[in-house]
């Protein structure tokens, strides 16, 4: 019961980074496709630039509460995952560094030096997180020590010898490139005017058209490579909502698209959907095994023990609804198209 | 090399890294809350301005700590695979209450701080000041906590498999390691932000450039540095000793590069360890000092390296040594500059002393080298063991790494980190030059 508890709230708190981080992570592929003069990239840029280091933190307060809650999936996963994992930290350190330090210096080679650094490894991110999950829903060669470590790369098939990228992860981390960079379109188009929201708004259509036949595609290859989606579905199912929610706001995103928040909602929606239906499907593994269905992480084997998840969620709960709360006290007091006028020093 | 050393100075090297940013984070944190208040109560724009121009270093600073920082989550479970799958359920308490206690608040309020200053008005931009400051110090906390634990392990019991389990949280909080090692860890960040904030001044008066501003800092900087340096040796200092002494014994034996037992044993000033000939070369000593600042007796015994059995030792005795000898030497000659500086302040005679304010100017430098050495004495004073008495270092490590793969990433991140260190020094550089007038 706890761990299921634990197991949904790691979920919301992943779920809610993928669309917080993601708009900005769209925001800097969208700076990277249509922000063409100076003033362009400083709207863009300044759309994020109250929120950004907010929005990473969810990543860090979810891989937090990931290790107290399940300390041996965080183990098992981390090391496994190590050389992805250790260029998505790269990845994080060179986006950061590139929203703080582009200002700081007025030359043209330093701004478009840090614009595609900005860009770049925005793009790479969508991509890496993708497979990621990719890799999560695939499985990975646990035999029952609960340790194993992937290679980058094999010869992109899915058999015994999987690497972290085989057509089925790089299928996903595409999937995740065009889901994020309508998305950030969109948070683009809703915080801007003029030429910038117009292009931002072509670019969340093209992302939309792309995102029609890569969830069918995506939805069919996860469903035929991993049985226990389509047990889970028909064992419980109720859980047909998750896929529902983000069908609404795939549809939503498409039928709202003149307006300026709701399209913007429909994506999150549609992320949050697609994100919480594998995670329907998959429970209770954590990380399933791609050798054997009946080894893997699941949530029982991977939690920490009863003390301390129940004593987790005494702080958890009232800590959750404080940052909750500032969250919705910087999103109001920075609500609005932003204006380069008032810049912060 | 094998994968265990790879793996350590993985860890050592991003950590000693990151930390460079943290601690003039927290400190600086506190002193702008007091320059905000100053603004407040005086109502002199002069105090507002002398603000943002801290903050501008402030967010280039804090942009440093979050992205050096980010690693150093990760690599709990990247390397150190086996020590968290035991001990995830007890310190990664503190590292999840970290995230949702103070990063959340310090992330928000310091987007507000730097972006909304017109928005909050004078009152509510004090406020997100003090929130930004708040959550800092609530990060030192939590990970000093987990720090503590490490060092000093309460409230779990094991389970059937070896696993370590939580049993009491607020044993955890509470910890007797904790309150001395967080005082003595976060009025070394005042110790920094203190010495940081002075030289900046004095570079000022000495170039004779935004005077009254560089009248400020020094004034501001020294002030608090006279008080956190005295701090640092005393209370927090000594009690973090006594500590040692109580639940480390073999630790401040190397400390103290003492390897016979004595009663009334020497405090070792200056000398070499030489731990094949199990003794201390060219030696400066002050006659039972250790055994009466231990133990406040003269005559006490303390037990040297030579009464422990050799598995029990740190690893690297040299090292603890020196790192230890540095931090206590660095923070006494800092108490004598900044009481200097205080002496002259209180005369008022301070800003035309061109040498003090040299000196003051020289010593931005010493306080990190000191911060390190202090959790270099902490760090390499715990092994042989990951967890103090509970668990090895070799037997965390994540086995599935290999020496290459860990040294690639190494390497990497060494590759990357002296770009930053080189960007951050521009960048800050930068900042002072343009100088507290501007904006």
């Amino acid at each position: 019961m706890m761990e299921t508890l634990w197991f949904m709230l790691v979920a919301v708190m992943l779920a809610v980074y993928v669309v917080l981080d993601g708009f900005d992570l769209g925001a800097g592929i969208v700076q990277l496709l249509v922000a063409r003069t100076d003033s362009e990239k400083r709207q863009v840029l300044r759309s994020i630039g109250p929120v950004w280091d907010g929005n990473e933190v969810w990543l860090l307060a979810a891989g937090g509460t990931l290790y107290f809650a399940f300390p041996a999936l965080y183990a098992s996963s981390f090391s496994g995952f190590y050389l992805p994992l250790m260029m998505v930290l790269w990845l994080l350190i060179l986006r950061g560094i590139s929203i703080e330090f582009r200002n700081h210096i007025d030359s043209l080679v330093w701004k478009l030096f840090w614009d595609a650094v900005f860009g770049g490894a925005s793009a790479l991110l969508a991509i890496f997180f993708g497979a990621a999950l990719g890799n999560v829903v695939r499985g990975v060669p646990l035999d029952g020590s609960s340790e194993f470590f992937l290679p980058m790369w094999t010869n992109f098939g899915i058999g015994r010898e999987v690497g972290i990228l085989d057509w089925y992860t790089v299928l996903v981390g595409v999937a995740a490139f065009a889901t994020l960079t309508a998305h950030g379109a969109l948070w683009v188009a809703l915080k801007t005017e003029g030429e910038l929201e117009r292009s931002a708004r072509q670019v969340a259509l093209a992302g939309w058209w792309s995102l029609l036949p890569l969830t069918v595609a995506l939805t069919w290859c996860s469903f035929s490579i991993q049985p226990r989606l389509s047990q889970s579905f028909a064992a419980r199912p109720w859980g047909y909502v998750f896929p529902l929610l983000a069908v609404a706001g795939l549809i939503g995103m498409r039928v709202t698209s003149r307006r300026d928040t709701a399209p913007f909602l429909c994506s999150s929606l549609y992320i949050v959907g697609m994100l919480t239906s594998a995670a329907f499907g998959l429970f209770p593994f954590v990380l399933p095994s791609s050798t054997d269905p009946n080894l893997g992480l699941t949530v029982y084997n991977a939690a920490a023990a009863p003390y301390g998840l129940k004593v987790g969620l005494v702080w958890f709960i009232p800590g959750m609804l404080l940052a909750t709360g500032y969250f919705v006290y910087t999103y109001r007091s920075f609500a609005g198209k932003v204006s380069l006028e008032e810049e912060g020093h | 090399m094998d994968a265990l050393t790879v793996h350590r100075l993985h860890f050592a090297f991003t950590v000693t890294f990151h930390y460079i940013f943290p601690q003039l984070t927290m400190g600086l944190a506190l002193l702008l809350v007091v320059l905000k208040t100053m603004a407040l109560r005086t109502g002199d724009e002069h105090y507002n301005r002398a603000a943002r121009f801290w903050a501008r270093i402030f967010a280039i600073n804090f942009a440093m700590g979050v992205v050096t920082g980010i690693p150093m989550e990760f690599q709990f479970g990247t390397n150190w695979a086996r020590f968290s799958k035991s001990a995830g359920g007890v310190i990664g308490q503190t590292l999840a209450m970290e995230g949702v206690f103070s990063f959340f608040l310090e992330s928000s309020f310091l987007g507000l701080f730097l972006f909304g200053e017109k928005k909050l008005g004078p009152k509510g931009h004090w406020l997100a000041g003090f929130l930004v400051f708040l959550g800092s110090w609530l990060s030192g906390f939590f990970i000093v906590a987990t720090d503590a634990w490490m060092q000093h392990p309460v409230g779990y019991t094991l389970g059937p498999h070896g696993e370590i389990l939580l049993s009491s949280f607020w044993a955890l909080m509470l910890n007797p390691w904790l309150l001395w090692q967080y005082l003595h860890n976060m009025i070394g960040a005042v110790v920094t932000g203190a010495f940081a904030m002075a030289a900046v001044g004095a570079f000022y008066l000495l170039v004779k450039r935004a005077e009254p501003y560089g009248r400020t800092f020094v004034r501001v900087g020294v002030i608090a540095g006279v008080a956190a340096s005295v701090l640092m040796l005393f209370p927090t200092g000594d009690a973090q000793g006594k500590n040692i002494a109580l639940h480390q014994p073999p630790t401040l034996s190397a400390m103290e590069g003492l390897f016979e037992s004595e009663e009334g044993a020497p405090l070792a000033l200056i000398g070499q360890p030489d731990v094949e000939k199990r003794r201390l070369d060219n030696p400066l000593v002050v006659p039972r000092a250790l055994s009466f600042l231990t133990y406040q007796r003269w005559h006490a015994q303390v037990k040297g390296l030579n009464a422990f059995p050799a598995d029990r030792l740190p690893d690297n005795i040299p090292l603890l040594y020196f790192s230890y000898h540095i931090m206590v030497g660095l923070g006494t000659i800092f108490i004598a500059v900044m009481a200097l500086a205080a002496v002259e302040l209180w005369r008022g005679r301070l800003f035309a002393e061109r040498k003090l304010l040299w000196l003051l100017m020289l010593s931005a430098p010493f306080p990190y080298i000191a911060n390190t050495a202090g959790w270099i004495t902490a760090e390499t004073g715990r092994q042989p063991w990951l967890i103090y008495g509970l668990m090895r270092t070799p037997a965390g490590v994540s086995p599935q790494v290999s020496a290459g793969n860990a040294l690639f990433t190494l390497i990497g991140f060494m590759g990357m980190y002296v770009v930053l260190a080189i960007l951050f020094l521009l960048l800050v550089y930068r900042q002072i030059d343009r100088g507290p007038e501007a904006a």
